[in-house]
């Protein structure tokens, strides 16, 4: 058996957009090792979304192979949750109803043989409450939280079937730069103690070293993976280590090449002309 | 560490500070109180101008008869005209051919609203139909169910079935993709996605929208019973204005938008009660 838990190979997707054919990744090749904690960067258009989406089962690639536990991937399963950036959440149900949800489902559900299953899965949903730091929400409306909170209850609610993978899309892209670092040290703490393999969007560099054990840079156009990095910072990390040399020095590297690849450059003398010339 | 420097002392300068009114904000917000009693005054000044306009008698009472006239002819319908009996006839119709449509358009829009193969399908067919005039069906009608209750139902069911549906239609398109894609990424089925996620999402709008299609029933009440009809507040205003009972017309006219509004009022408290959840 294949030791990577998820395989991409040759992966390619193409889709017809007003009379032409974009084409969203070329060739994409990735082997996702158990318990990895996988960061996806790059200029925007590259396919790191569509990428994620197609290992989530929500959308399907064109060419090649992507194989789970060495299945080919044919939807969306109940071992690869997804948190959203933002409006998933069930505003009709209370926080705990919302980290409860999965167990009305009939895939879960069947799962449940004796009442000491149905303990240990309320058991669960109070010990995700108390990690998310949400005991005191338990039964407050998405509609009474905060950004940020509610994306503890979106996280709270994937986790709470035990999946083996966590696929995060830019999931703290809307919330502000402190609340951000808190969920940083959050989810750092879940992938420890939760073991899953987490695979995560991002746009923000810094974000993406701080909690990745692998950063893969995407390229656009076609939407391609350009390089991988292996984080060289210890598997503990703390905030500290944002201003040490080595974190800079990747992140100098990484933030080059995305403006390298990204094919959108600003020219600052074009610039300053411009402004020579206008009136303001 | 370098102590912040004091801050220069500035000169006390007089600003004059002229506050803005509250009233003209863009969205702006407006205390309870004062919103009830611009209510209020919204509802009853045409009243008073009307009744004014009668006492200073200015109005031909033919053509215009004042609101104690009005007000009169109210009491006589109910003591000698069996004004009971036709405000329920009236009430019966409307509501049957309300509720009949809904009960078509809520599942029909579900399905239009979910399955893209059904919108293509029956959309433009729809959209084609909603423009023809109900009034002008009333022929047709007549020759197809007789002259019975069901004609004037089966009228007022065309006057809103077509509109039910589309906008049933477009209030579950509105719930948002990451909510039924968190369901999927948990192990949903079709139909658990319909019945846990779609269905209680889009309820709220659901509602709004048999409010407001209810209040579009109404209006079709009185083209409902120019057919062959002997009762109901629609029969009472067209037989009044064959005998130049204006008075007559004045109270059916404000009967039907009295009924209407305590409808209207009956649907946003239920909406209050049972979405409590909601940001309002």
């Amino acid at each position: 058996m294949d030791q990577s838990c998820i395989s991409i190979r040759n992966v390619g997707k193409q889709f017809a957009a007003r009379n032409q054919t974009i084409e969203a990744l070329r060739d994409v090749n990735l082997e996702v090792q158990p318990n990895e904690f996988i960061t996806f960067v790059g200029a925007s258009g590259c396919g790191k979304s569509t990428l994620l989406r197609i290992m989530a089962g929500l959308e399907t690639h064109s060419s090649g192979d992507i194989l789970l536990r060495s299945e080919p991937i044919d939807g969306p399963g109940v071992d690869r949750a997804m948190v959203f950036q933002h409006y998933s959440l069930y505003p009709w149900l209370t926080v705990t109803e919302n980290i409860k949800f999965c167990r009305q489902l009939k895939v879960i559900a069947d799962s449940v043989h004796s009442q000491s299953d149905v303990e240990a899965a309320s058991g669960r949903a109070d010990a995700l409450l108390n990690l998310m730091g949400l005991k005191n929400f338990a039964g407050a409306y998405p509609s009474q939280l905060s950004g940020g909170m509610q994306q503890r209850v979106a996280i709270a609610r994937a986790l709470m079937p035990r999946p083996d993978f966590l696929l995060m899309d830019e999931p703290f892209g809307a919330l502000d730069a402190q609340t951000r670092e808190v969920m940083h040290d959050l989810i750092l703490h879940v992938h420890r103690l939760e073991k899953s393999t987490i695979l995560f969007v991002t746009h923000d560099v810094e974000e993406a070293i701080y909690l990745g054990t692998r950063i893969v840079l995407m390229a656009p156009r076609p939407g391609r993976i350009d390089s991988v990095y292996e984080v060289p910072l210890p598997k503990v990390r703390h905030q500290d280590m944002k201003l040490e040399p080595e974190f800079i020095a990747l992140k100098r590297e990484i933030l080059t090449r995305i403006r390298e690849t990204s094919g959108v450059q600003t020219d600052l003398d074009q610039l300053a002309r411009l402004s020579e010339g206008a009136v303001l | 560490m370098n102590a912040p420097a004091p801050l220069p002392e500035t000169p006390a300068v007089a600003v004059k500070h002229k506050p803005r009114s509250r009233w003209w904000v863009v969205r702006g917000s407006l205390s309870s109180r004062t919103s009830a009693l611009l209510t209020a005054f919204g509802l009853a000044a045409p009243f008073f101008i009307w009744w004014l306009y009668s006492a200073l008698g200015l109005n031909d009472p033919l053509f215009m008869p004042g609101p104690g006239a009005v007000l009169e002819r109210v009491i006589s319908w109910w003591q000698e005209d069996g004004l009971w009996d036709d405000i329920w006839i009236s009430v019966y119709r409307v509501m049957a051919g309300f509720l009949l449509s809904a009960t078509i358009a809520l599942p029909l829009g579900l399905y239009l609203g979910t399955y893209k193969p059904v919108q293509a399908t029956l959309e433009p067919l729809i959209d084609f139909i909603r423009y023809m005039p109900a009034v002008a069906f009333i022929p047709l009608v007549m020759l197809w169910v007789g002259i019975g209750e069901g004609s004037k139902i089966l009228i007022i069911f065309i006057g809103t079935f077509f509109q039910m549906v589309l906008m049933a239609a477009e209030d579950i398109r509105r719930v948002p993709m990451a909510q039924i894609e968190a369901a999927q990424t948990m192990g949903a089925s079709r139909s658990e996605i319909i019945r846990l996620v779609v269905l209680p999402s889009a309820r709220p709008a659901l509602l709004d929208t048999l409010r407001i299609t209810c209040g579009w029933a109404w209006t079709y009440l009185v083209v409902a019973e120019l057919v062959a009809s002997n009762s109901g507040l629609g029969y009472a205003i067209l037989r009044a204005q064959r005998y130049m009972h204006t008075d007559k017309i004045f109270a059916g006219i404000l009967l039907i938008g009295l009924i209407g509004l305590l409808t209207d009022q009956a649907f946003r408290w239920l909406g209050r009660r049972a979405f409590h959840w909601q940001k309002r």
